[in-house]
């Protein structure tokens, strides 16, 4: 009886298997994307670069070495990894809190990115972001956002800046399930389409918007939404770095040439907690090992080794130096100094010497 | 010099400014083919296009933030509340995104945006669309607000507010606009923010007042001039950066202060500049400071309510008949 009467409550309850079912891969071979051995090795340096990162960043924070909060994109860097490669260098980026990954594969060095999360003035935001806000301009990385959904309209924002000044650039525009929750998304989404902006919506679903199953928190399939407004829009599997290659060639081609948005709906899953503290019991182990079978990494490096594509000492080389490289890197952000206390007031106003109350 | 409406002094410093730098476009609702809701940007649309002249959905929300978003990217936009009662439903964009994202990226990120429209009350229009807003933007660092009182200080502040780096809110009101004054017709006439000025001198009493009060200061001080009490009023013209330099140099003449200010009186402008001058002007003072301000309630709809809740200038003389002790 207690069970029918929790049924017919406001959300479905209880713990639900299989929150996201992934949609088939590509079956396009590397050859067939245009990927050389070079790239196929900087893919998997990139994708394991994230990876270790967020591993000793755990650990670090996990020591108290830092404060805050710390989101990890473990699990999910084929997406970050397969979209800058797919798109040019000067296409615009802009996603949530759980940003490392982006930071990093467009090209932000593991020192600032490290430094940053130690709060310190050599970090990618000058110690002023902290893990949540990393921002790399010069890459056209444009953060590193915490307000769920409130980056949206600035995604749209800049691809409205890109058309108003015909540079031909794309922008990309990353968020998670819970975001689509949001009223942001189906403002911009009107005018989006409306004003036929060049910028590509990617919804990364994994699952859970925080602890909340993306069944529980959300009415329909996610990509769904644009349907309403006329928006073209897929589903992808985001656990194949050639996948999303795939895809996002394909979908930037149209949205360079046609400058019409889209709405993509990536199919992944995080391994880690939503942050820190997340015990993670609204989730079965089940589920989390059967997605571990997907993972990305081991994915790609399989599929170069079964074609005999690259030497294992090849993979083993970019390993231990990118093991060196953020061990290093956390020695850099212990070494660096702190932000000068002066630094407090910079960077509130464009100009230095505002008239602060005091 | 002309003699220009508000609205045509707001709308001379936009088509100035865009005609200057093709990065400046104007958004918001009924701008473009309705010609503006109160008319401010009337042929605005006929001059620059659909490109630069853009009708929104009724979204503050989304288009606030494609505004930031589209300033992050080099453009400066000027977004256009129909009142900054609406701007409430965008102001996430507003507090979170425009005010700090320059902070938060160790200064990569530069926001020239303005934020304008109507402020305050405008006569029976009930609680939502009646609040004063100065005080509340002023509260949030990053932001410059500016809340001038005149078609002149309109032009030249708003043409400021265009050339900044930094996101501006500009505030207006749907009372003013139709009112006239003398406006410089020179292409590069801009006023400093931060920079009050004194519109009427005074020896017994300073009287502080910015925006729509301003008027109301004016009506009282010519009320008191008939009983031989002189007014000096200083309109700071700017809320943030605010001049206090000459609110002080004029309360060290009079040695009496009256602050006006259409926000509520808790945390309002008032209690602000109340607080800097008795710590910055302690021994100066003759009397306690007085303000004016509307009650801490919800503007009513009821007439006689209605003018009761907000300040006139029977308020001022009252206020300033305590400060001098003649009550």
């Amino acid at each position: 009886m207690a069970k029918k009467a929790e049924e017919k409550g406001f959300t479905p309850t209880g713990v639900v298997y299989q929150s996201t079912k992934l949609p088939k891969p590509t079956s396009k071979t590397h050859d067939k994307l245009g990927l050389k051995k070079k790239d196929l090795l900087n893919l998997y340096e990139s994708m394991y670069r994230q990876r270790r990162f967020e591993e000793r960043a755990a650990q670090m924070y996990q020591k108290g070495k830092f404060g805050g909060f710390l989101h990890l994109y473990i699990g999910q860097e084929a997406i970050s990894t397969g979209v800058v490669q797919a798109l040019n260098d000067d296409d615009d980026l802009i996603t949530a809190y759980r940003d490392h990954g982006f930071a990093l594969a467009r090209g932000a060095s593991s020192d600032e990115c490290m430094a940053e999360l130690f709060g310190k003035a050599t970090g990618i935001s000058s110690g002023k972001g902290g893990s949540m806000h990393y921002f790399k301009l010069e890459k056209h990385f444009w953060g590193g956002h915490a307000i769920v959904g409130a980056h949206i309209p600035l995604g749209a924002g800049l691809a409205f800046a890109n058309k108003y000044n015909g540079n031909d650039r794309v922008a990309v525009c990353f968020f998670g399930d819970g975001a689509v929750d949001q009223g942001s998304l189906n403002e911009t989404f009107n005018m989006a389409q409306l004003w036929k902006l060049p910028v590509i919506f990617v919804v990364e679903n994994n699952g859970y918007s925080m602890g909340t199953a993306v069944e529980r928190h959300s009415a329909g399939d996610l990509h769904k939404r644009a349907d309403a407004y006329g928006m073209k829009n897929d589903i992808v599997n985001g656990m194949d770095v050639f996948t999303i290659i795939d895809k996002f060639t394909e979908v930037a081609k149209d949205v360079r040439k046609n400058q019409n948005p889209w709405f993509l709906e990536v199919r992944t899953y995080r391994y880690r907690g939503h942050s820190m503290s997340d015990p993670g019991n609204y989730r079965t182990k089940e589920e989390l090992d059967e997605f571990k079978q997907t993972d990305p990494i081991e994915r790609l490096k399989t599929y170069v080794s079964e074609k005999k594509l690259v030497k294992d000492d090849e993979i083993e080389e970019i390993t231990s130096r990118i093991n060196q490289e953020v061990l290093d890197a956390i020695d850099f952000a212990e070494e660096s100094d702190f932000p000068e206390p002066e630094a407090l007031f910079h960077d509130v106003y464009a100009e230095n010497d505002f008239p602060f109350v005091k | 010099m002309a003699e220009l409406q508000f609205r045509e002094a707001i709308r001379a410093a936009m088509v100035e400014e865009m005609r200057r730098d093709e990065s400046v476009f104007l958004m918001g609702e009924e701008v473009a083919e309705y010609d503006g809701a109160y008319k401010v940007s009337q042929g605005m649309l006929e001059e620059f296009g659909f490109r630069r002249v853009i009708d929104t959905p009724i979204s503050e929300l989304g288009f606030s933030g494609i505004g930031v978003g589209a300033a992050m990217n080099g453009l400066r936009p000027i977004v256009e509340f129909m009142t900054f009662n609406f701007a409430v439903v965008g102001i996430d964009q507003i507090i979170n995104n425009a005010a700090k994202l320059r902070y938060m990226s160790g200064g990569q990120i530069m926001i020239p945006i303005v934020f304008r429209g109507p402020n305050a009350s405008a006569g029976q229009l009930g609680a939502t669309h009646s609040v004063a807003y100065e005080a509340l933007y002023g509260h949030i660092p990053g932001l410059k607000v500016v809340y001038p009182s005149e078609p002149g200080d309109a032009k030249g502040l708003l043409k400021t507010a265009i050339r900044d780096d930094n996101p501006v809110i500009f505030l207006e009101s749907e009372q003013m606009y139709g009112l006239k004054g003398e406006v410089s017709d020179e292409e590069d006439f801009t006023i400093p923010f931060g920079v009050a000025k004194v519109k009427r001198e005074g020896n017994d009493v300073t009287i502080v007042a910015h925006g729509k009060m301003y008027h109301v200061a004016q009506q009282a001080a010519k009320e008191l001039a008939k009983d031989g009490i002189e007014a000096e009023i200083v309109d700071p013209r700017t809320i943030k950066p605010f001049d206090m330099k000459t609110v002080i140099e004029s309360v060290k003449k009079t040695n009496r202060c009256v602050i006006v200010d259409e926000t509520h009186p808790f945390c309002g402008i008032a209690a602000e500049v109340g607080f800097q001058l008795q710590r910055d002007a302690f021994d100066y003072l003759d009397a306690p400071i007085q303000r004016v301000t509307v009650p801490d309630v919800p503007a009513p709809f009821a007439k006689n309510l209605f003018d009761l809740w907000l300040p006139g200038p029977k308020q001022v003389i009252e206020a300033v008949n305590a400060v001098t002790y003649r009550s």
